[in-house]
């Protein structure tokens, strides 16, 4: 749409991106390299979160629930039911997608803060439900995935996803495939909707447009990427537990999409790789690590009020996905 | 003919205060119709209720023959009514460029055929160089001067190519040359569209409209052609009261 070679460039952009995190594979030491496997499906969760939030401008504090959907609908019926891994990754998936429909259709009633409130009431219901149900769930303990159910046996060829190596494949997997679909969102006619709908929605609806629909398919497609995260957790790390279904987990995917920079393809890893190696670092000099957190939040706030990748679009790089 | 816009017994209440008041009112396909009246008659109001923005507190609107009283408003553009807005309502953070594409892009959704990015290209290219904003396509639309960002306005109007276009107030903060080209393009969009035009710029009116409707306190004071209108003596009690330059 505007120079011609800049879509050429954002999918490079993505190509190397990917490219990078799979060599890096190869180059980490053990604790960094799992550290980064879960980096990779926690920034699905946020660029999920960053769909609805930086595209359609939509504020959710109850995105834990589309999360842990997925985390439970994997781990429920793998536990529970004796399902495989791909089965239960779709039922986690499936969880997720039906649980964003419903809360879809009855959140958008409201916008703004009250959408913020009705989206948090409805993710402290599923919370507490995971406490209620709890002789399933074993509530706040959580139960673990045994290795031997976190295999997936062809013929004779086994892959098991405990194996760092092969959960490590499997991360870069996940976080490739969910960041083609979200930039392909992001670029495509629909995408520009959504952006529509987000600097001014009377009109875009006096285009034409039945932005309730639109908003509806942004919050199923958002709900279903963050319990694609979910269920990814379950199965390549194998613990499922209720605090992912804490406010705790509503707020976090706000806030690496935040300092990646909303509306952006990358920011969302961006942002969890610097939340999680800024609590990370912090924690082993001091008990008061959330301190410095607050002081890189506010530095951050300072210098990159768009997010780190956002401010860096509005003053350097134009066409920056 | 049937109009392409009969409204019966239409009203809107705020309140206590009748904005529009049982107005009766036709359109006939073709037409460029003008929209005049003191400040708070009701005129925006009017075509709001048209447009779909408001709905009526009571009475009928049938587009082409057909009932539309309540029809949402994202269904009456897909019919063919656009409405541009008075305050200026463009997409700020997005390019003039991306504005019109956003009104191209459902008209072309909307033919079961996909056609080509490049038919899709000259359709944006199209309105913009007929508002004469080819130029500034690749500028955010914030940035640009008031009068032009009316102009996008018009330019996304046109994009949906509608049946029906509804102007509001469009020479509001254009100068004296953007006004001519605006008279010459407002008699183009007419060849294909019927336009209804609210406008305080009497000159501008005077030159366009086959019929001039006039509105006071949310009722329809006078209809005809200018000269009838000019010569009207309750027009002129109307205007001579408020703002003399009309």
């Amino acid at each position: 749409m505007k120079a011609a070679n800049v879509p050429a460039k954002v999918w490079l952009l993505h190509a190397a991106v990917i490219l990078l995190l799979a060599a890096l594979q190869f180059l980490l030491p053990a604790y960094h390299h799992g550290v980064l496997a879960r980096i990779m499906v926690l920034a699905v969760f946020a660029m999920g979160y960053n769909l609805l939030y930086g595209y359609v401008g939509l504020l959710s504090l109850g995105h834990a629930m589309f999360f842990s959907a997925g985390l439970y609908g994997a781990g429920l019926t793998m536990l529970h039911l004796g399902w495989g891994v791909p089965a239960g990754f779709v039922a986690g998936i499936a969880a997720g997608a039906v649980l964003a429909l419903v809360i879809g259709l009855l959140a958008l009633r409201t916008t703004g803060v009250a959408f913020m409130i009705v989206t948090m009431m409805f993710a402290q219901v599923f919370y507490l439900m995971t406490l209620y149900y709890g002789d399933w769930t074993r509530g706040d303990e959580g139960f673990v995935l045994p290795q031997p159910v976190r295999a997936i046996a062809i013929g004779d060829w086994r892959l098991d996803l405990s194996d760092p190596s092969t959960r490590y494949w499997a991360a870069v997997a996940l976080f490739s495939i969910v960041l083609v679909i979200t930039a392909a969102i992001a670029r495509s006619r629909y995408g520009r909707v959504l952006v529509a709908i987000r600097e001014n929605e009377e009109r875009t609806r006096m285009l034409g447009y039945d932005t309730f629909v639109s908003k509806l398919v942004a919050v199923t497609i958002s709900g279903t990427i963050c319990a694609a995260s979910g269920a990814g957790y379950a199965v390549l790390f194998g613990y499922v537990g209720s605090t992912f279904a804490s406010v705790q987990y509503s707020i976090l995917p706000l806030l690496w999409v935040l300092v990646g920079g909303a509306a952006t393809t990358l920011g969302p890893l961006l942002g969890t790789l610097f939340m999680y190696y800024v609590i990370d670092i912090a924690s082993g000099y001091t008990t008061a690590y959330l301190l410095i957190v607050g002081v890189a939040l506010i530095l951050l706030v300072l210098f990159f009020p768009k997010g780190v990748l956002g401010s860096i679009r509005a003053r350097w790089i134009g066409w920056l996905p | 003919m049937t109009p392409l816009i009969a409204t019966h017994g239409l009203s809107r209440n705020f309140g206590g205060l009748k904005a529009v008041s049982d107005v009766d009112f036709a359109i006939l396909p073709g037409e460029i119709r003008a929209l005049i009246g003191p400040n708070g008659a009701g005129k925006t109001t009017f075509v709001s209720l048209i447009a779909g923005r408001l709905q009526p507190s009571t009475g009928t609107i049938a587009f082409d023959g057909h009932d539309i009283t309540g029809m949402p408003a994202h269904r009456r553009v897909r019919l063919g009514i656009a409405y541009t807005f008075q305050i200026t309502s463009v997409f700020a953070n997005l390019t003039a460029y991306d504005n019109v594409a956003l009104a191209v892009q459902r008209t072309h959704d909307d033919d079961n055929h996909r056609r080509g990015a490049r038919a899709f290209h000259r359709a944006v290219m199209s309105a913009l160089e007929r508002t004469g904003l080819a130029e500034r396509a690749e500028q955010l639309a914030a940035n640009l001067s008031y009068g032009h960002q009316r102009l996008l306005e018009v330019a996304m109007g046109l994009a949906l190519k509608p049946r029906l276009l509804i102007l509001d107030e469009p020479t509001q903060g254009l100068s004296d040359s953007e006004i001519e080209n605006f008279i010459v393009l407002v008699r183009e969009i007419a060849a294909q569209a019927t336009v209804l035009l609210i406008e305080h710029n009497m000159d501008c009116v005077m030159r366009l409209a086959d019929r001039i409707t006039v509105m006071e306190a949310g009722r329809i004071l006078a209809e005809g052609v200018p000269e009838a209108i000019r010569a009207n003596a309750e027009v002129q009690r109307a205007y001579l009261g408020t703002v003399a330059d009309g």
